[in-house]
């Protein structure tokens, strides 16, 4: 029982890291390609003010990047201590990701960071710019790594259990770095990086802008962040739609708790803005919101592609539906225990050396390995993941995705075909969105993660099995500590920025 | 032989004219210091690596915790 107790501080813990964690990552991923496109502008140009307006954004970059580097680190240690189980279960499937993120990010980052920062006057100009790109290109391609080894989470795939070590172990390296979810996450998320990085732009440039003060380099400014955030806020619409597909392809149940969506539908319609029905209960007749408005056939249209495509409900996935081939739950269960016990017989057999009795037992688990997660169910509806938290992340992270391309289409028009300084509407709009842009991204990720719930690794381990309590602390009073520390890094970080930011460009050396 | 120089005087004066960066090194090192002492000795100490002596008796655990989870 103690465990179980602990399993809640633990997750609790491992969301409130990983949250302070992407509040500092998007921002490196975003800005560097901005710097970039700004030093490549300065190298093409040969104008001065393009090298101050790089630097400006660059000690902005720094201030982030120094905050924020290594409060990743601590997910790594929650992982060996927490989550043992499943870091044993998931073995170098999630090892090899990470070791390549780590060597990557080490051998980038010591070099080409270095050559950004203290190289303006010591290597040649051209070579300089070529650091700032491949600093730009090496953040994304970490984050490539540590997305392909949440994406196999999502969506298990390359690999073959281990009866006897209790490991997966990967079969095929391109099945899991080129999985369709894990791509398809790679691209949404440092696309929402992306957007994150032009918001900052934008409503820093809108503030000097409103302050009369810089007016030439924030207006420079504006014009490479709007046009970089109307490009990738229309690629972040995009790569969601790709998301959700592949959301609805195999992880249905998220799906369904993301639309509030109970008894599936043929031309279902998308939720546009609706208020769930708190007295609603799997199975009942009550409705599913108090109020709504759907954009007919759309959920169809998203998640198969085809209008007319059926699209499963939470009932269907529980209850099962045998009209449009679902299984229950139930049967999901009965598969999974038989999984389990041919795993304990496994070891039996192995414990008496009887080879007829292991591979009997192997295949029978490996028969049943796709429900093995599901024998550690006793009810069905044990299946659903939180549906008001998945519900209204999910419609808060798509308004204002769409808000952001409307932004900076509006920005771009004022900045070139009038004079922005006389819009302050405008210019409070883009300062004021900066913090949407990583509410936005936060509730992206609580969308993936608790939509995922009760799973740790989709269908083949629940959360209170992948958790363990390793370590001799306890928990609770470590997550107190580290919300301590990442609010107080998050102050500095604000009061250091605004510092800077107040120095203006000349004062950015 | 040139190439290692300038590398090694890109570092060295880039360190020492550090202005908004040594603010910076400072967080770094004290939140490093934070995370690998205090965190790491007192929170994380304890793994799978460092509990058990081998592969043989991390799996037996791991293996344990799987089956008799069954409800």
């Amino acid at each position: 029982m103690n465990e179980l107790a602990s399993v809640d501080w633990s997750r609790a813990q491992f969301a409130l890291t990983a949250i302070y964690h992407f509040l500092f990552v998007p921002l490196t991923l975003g800005l560097s390609f901005i710097i970039a496109i700004m030093e490549t502008l300065y190298i093409k140009t040969g104008d001065a003010h393009w090298k101050k307006i790089t630097q400006f954004w660059m000690s902005l970059f720094a201030i982030n990047f120094a905050i924020g580097v290594a409060t990743g680190l601590i997910m790594e240690f929650e992982f060996g201590t927490n989550w043992a189980n499943y870091s044993w279960f998931v073995g170098d499937i999630f090892g090899a990701p990470l070791a390549i993120e780590g060597i990557l990010a080490f051998f980038m980052e010591s070099t080409f960071f270095a050559v950004m920062f203290f190289g303006w006057n010591k290597v040649s100009p051209k070579f300089h710019l070529l650091s700032t790109w491949l600093v730009a290109i090496g953040s994304n391609l970490s984050a490539f790594w540590i997305l392909i080894a949440n994406g196999w989470m999502q969506y298990p795939v390359g690999m073959h259990f281990n009866p006897s070590t209790a490991r997966n172990e990967m079969s095929n390296f391109f099945d899991v770095a080129l999985s369709p979810v894990a791509v398809s996450k790679f691209l949404h998320t440092v696309a929402s990086g992306y957007v994150i990085g032009a918001l900052f732009v934008v409503g820093i440039s809108a503030w000097f802008l409103l302050k009369n003060k810089e007016l030439l380099f924030a207006k420079r400014s504006m014009v490479v962040g709007a046009t970089f955030g109307l490009l990738t806020s229309l690629f972040l619409a995009l790569s969601g739609d790709e998301s959700a597909y592949q959301v609805t392809q195999h992880q249905p149940a998220k799906l369904a708790a993301m639309e509030g969506l109970y008894k599936g539908e043929s031309r279902a319609g998308l939720i546009a803005f609706g208020i769930l029905n708190p007295n609603k209960k799997i199975g009942d007749n009550e409705p599913e919101f108090l109020g709504d408005i759907e954009i007919p056939y759309m959920l169809s249209l998203l998640g198969h592609r085809h209008v007319d495509a059926f699209v499963a409900g939470l009932e269907d996935l529980v209850y099962g539906n045998p009209t449009h081939n679902i299984t229950p739950a139930s049967e999901r269960i009965a598969n999974g225990k038989i999984a389990l016990q041919a795993l304990s017989d496994f070891r039996k057999a192995k414990k008496m050396s009887d080879e007829v009795k292991m591979k009997e037992n192997e295949a029978i688990l490996q028969t049943h390995m796709k429900d093995f997660g599901y024998g550690y169910f006793e009810k069905p509806e044990q299946i659903i993941p939180p549906i008001a938290i998945s519900f209204y992340s999910f419609h808060i992270m798509v308004s204002f995705g769409m808000w952001f391309i409307a932004l900076f289409a509006l920005v771009l028009f004022f900045i070139l075909k009038r004079d922005i300084k006389n819009y302050p509407l405008v210019l409070y709009a883009a300062l004021w969105s900066i913090p949407l842009g990583y509410i936005a991204a936060e509730a992206g990720w609580i969308v993936a993660e608790v939509g995922r719930q009760p799973w740790a690794i989709q269908d083949l381990m629940p959360t209170h099995i992948a958790a363990t309590h390793l370590g001799g602390g306890n928990v609770a009073f470590s997550f107190t500590l580290f919300a301590i520390l990442f609010t107080v890094l998050l102050i500095a970080e604000i009061k250091i920025m605004l510092r800077q930011i107040a120095k203006g460009f000349e004062g950015a050396h | 032989m040139q190439f290692i120089r300038t590398f090694f005087s890109l570092y060295k004066e880039g360190f020492a004219n550090l202005r908004l960066g040594k603010t910076l090194w400072k967080i770094v090192l004290l939140k490093l210091l934070i995370m690998l002492v205090v965190f790491k000795f007192f929170f994380f100490n304890t793994t799978l690596h460092s509990h058990f002596l081998d592969d043989t008796a991390r799996s037996n655990y791991v293996l344990d915790n799987l089956i008799k989870e069954t409800p």
